[in-house]
């Protein structure tokens, strides 16, 4: 293996390697232990996982062993997708997330690629108006539009948390998608006009074809603003049409006192896991994205 | 290209903006200066012979429905609600300042507020967070670029799960840790021999809590995007730097921040937004009691078990967003300037 000519000076001292070893080695920990823990946790039963006498008990499972007679139980996994209906929360969120990062993505990239190729001062308008709104809490928006939709009966239904989504979801998909257009070069698709195309072939034709690295790094960060979305699903879903968000919070509120909070638990290793292949597999994308000088979703 | 190609690309990305975020913003306006009706009180007499006259009042349910539903924005009310209790209060503000025996009456006074207790926590969340972030997420990122590439992979990807993890979920798996029945929880109660320090006996843990997941969930992003300004940092300048005798530390004082300084205050920006709107760890935390922000007294007060309040909903929106417009555009025109002059 070819050892890297660096000039003496840039090596470091071991000691300084150890120590940054060390720290990163112990944010390696602290940001992975919660996740490690919970997982884990979510395969006792509540007397285990909050434990009273002690953690080692969420270890080994004493108590769960002595309810359920293994040391892991799948009681909570139960409880939550087939006895509280867990699984129409993640039916939901999946027509939601789906939805909204198709609508955005293509509303988005359009507009995206008009700001990037437009000379006129009102696009700096129209991106400064979109980093303001990108700006107010989504919640101050969501009061807003509560009264209209109670009156023409538009409250409850997935397609209106979908189109509100996609809505507070512009501003940032304008963002990256004009940061990403910003670099590809103009001759590409000038070069298409000049052949004779209108500006929307010259887009389908000479833009399409390369755009697929930004679409899908955007198209990321517009799928986990829906997956996660707390505030919009929250107040505009009936109880019915509930994402997997709200469902949680609604175990918190009514389940916790009835002792059931493991339902709470596994409901949360459940939605982690979409999120811990989606790190996994689109790393790369996300880093891209987050350093593009973009907008963080 | 053409204004009328422009706009028709930019047609749908408008109108979705316009219908569902510039017309609520009018929305909320009106509705901030509107009240709900209060219930319609019938009095009714009855009188008997050989007993005094008795009167009665009721709350007529199907009268105070039926005005409800005919005017559902309520009545109007000019600035009242900006002006009561649970909003800018100001006679109640006037009245602390001129009982209070000193700076310390003064703000407990004016904690007493719903809303100026909601400021202190966002303000206090907000500025103490994204410094605590933005460091730490610089000292990760120094750390990682001088360790063997080997441990950068696993890094990289285990900071993007707090980031990216539903905040409501990663505020409430810490808050399982954090509580008296949780690892850490206890283990905090063991370390300092007082069975009874707990989250829900002390508003200031609470606090401290909260700050902490901040700092666990916002530090990655710091770290990721410093980190790629790190490998940017020009060699030339850095061996320059070396050759004159510059320390590690001046190294990174005179070469490396500034070469960064872009990033820093795209970074600052985005984490003043995000902090700013802090909302779901309080759900998580089920800290209402003890701590509450800006987001969360309108969450509360749209939801409520019986009629939402959306005038009150509406005035705090309106008393953020003025918060925005002062707090984050200077920051915001600053980079929006940096980047239209590097473009």
């Amino acid at each position: 293996m070819a050892v890297p000519l660096e000039p003496r000076a840039f090596r470091r001292p071991p000691w300084l390697i150890w120590v940054a070893s060390g720290f990163v080695l112990l944010w390696l920990f602290v940001a992975a232990f919660p996740f490690a823990w919970t997982v884990w946790g979510s395969f006792k039963i509540q007397a285990d996982f909050f434990s009273r006498e002690t953690w080692w008990n969420a270890i080994f499972g004493v108590n769960t062993l002595r309810v359920t007679g293994s040391a892991f139980t799948t009681d909570g996994y139960y409880g939550a997708w087939v006895a509280t209906g867990f699984w129409r929360s993640a039916l939901n969120t999946a027509i939601v997330a789906l939805f909204v990062t198709t609508v955005s993505l293509t509303v988005g990239t359009l507009g995206g690629y008009a700001l990037a190729r437009s000379t006129y001062r009102y696009r700096f308008v129209i991106l400064i108006a979109a980093l303001f709104f990108r700006a107010m809490p989504d919640i101050t928006i969501v009061s807003g539009y509560l009264l209209p939709f109670f009156q023409l009966n538009l409250w409850g239904h997935l397609p209106t948390a979908i189109i509100v989504l996609v809505a507070l979801n512009q501003p940032f998909t304008l963002w990256m998608m004009y940061s990403f257009f910003q670099g590809i070069p103009r001759d590409l698709d000038e070069s298409a006009l000049v052949d004779g195309c209108t500006r929307f072939q010259a887009f389908r034709l000479a833009i399409v074809p390369v755009m697929w690295p930004g679409v899908i790094t955007t198209g990321l960060f517009s799928f986990l603003l829906a997956y996660n979305d707390f505030t919009v699903t929250g107040l505009v879903l009936s109880e019915r049409n509930q994402t997997m968000v709200p469902k949680i919070a609604s175990y918190l509120g009514s389940i916790q006192n009835e002792g059931n909070v493991m339902f709470a638990v596994a409901a949360v290793v459940s939605i982690m896991i979409p999120i811990f292949l989606l790190v996994m597999f689109f790393q790369r994308y996300l880093v891209s994205g987050l350093t593009a000088g973009a907008v963080k979703g | 290209m053409p204004h009328k190609t422009f706009f028709q690309f930019m047609a749908p990305s408008l109108f979705a903006m316009f219908l569902f975020i510039l017309l609520p913003i009018v929305s909320i306006v009106v509705q901030s200066l509107y009240i709900e009706h209060p219930a319609v009180i019938r009095v009714t007499e009855t009188c008997q012979p050989l007993a005094p006259c008795t009167t009665e009042t009721t709350v007529d349910a199907a009268a105070t429905a039926a005005l409800r539903e005919a005017q559902p924005l309520g009545q109007f009310n000019g600035l009242g609600t900006y002006l009561d209790r649970n909003h800018l209060a100001f006679a109640e503000v006037a009245e602390v300042f001129r009982e209070a025996s000193g700076p310390r009456d003064v703000m407990t006074g004016l904690y007493n507020l719903p809303l100026y207790r909601a400021l202190a926590f966002t303000f206090t969340y907000t500025f103490l967070v994204t410094p605590l972030a933005m460091i730490l997420g610089f000292v990760i990122a120094l750390a990682v670029n001088t360790v063997p590439r080997l441990l950068k992979g696993p890094v990289i990807f285990m900071s993007l799960v707090p980031m990216v993890i539903t905040p409501l979920v990663g505020a409430l798996i810490l808050y399982w840790m954090l509580n008296t029945d949780g690892i850490l929880g206890a283990a905090l109660q063991s370390l300092t021999g007082d069975p009874d320090l707990s989250m829900r006996a002390s508003p200031a843990l609470t606090w401290v809590f909260l700050i902490l997941y901040g700092t666990w969930t916002n530090a990655p992003f710091s770290f990721i995007v410093f980190y790629a300004g790190l490998q940017a940092v020009p060699k030339d300048t850095v061996e320059a730097a070396m050759i004159d005798g510059a320390s590690r530390v001046e190294r990174i004082r005179h070469v490396v921040l500034p070469s960064i300084k872009p990033l820093i205050l795209f970074v600052l920006l985005v984490q003043l937004m995000d902090n700013f709107r802090v909302f779901e760890p309080i759900i998580s935390f089920n800290a209402g009691a003890s701590a509450t922000s800006l987001s969360y007294l309108i969450y509360s007060s749209l939801n409520t078990q019986t009629t939402q309040l959306f005038g009150s909903a509406a005035a705090t929106s309106v008393i953020t967003i003025g918060f925005i417009a002062v707090l984050i555009v200077p920051v915001l025109l600053r980079v929006a300037r940096e980047l239209s002059v590097a473009r």
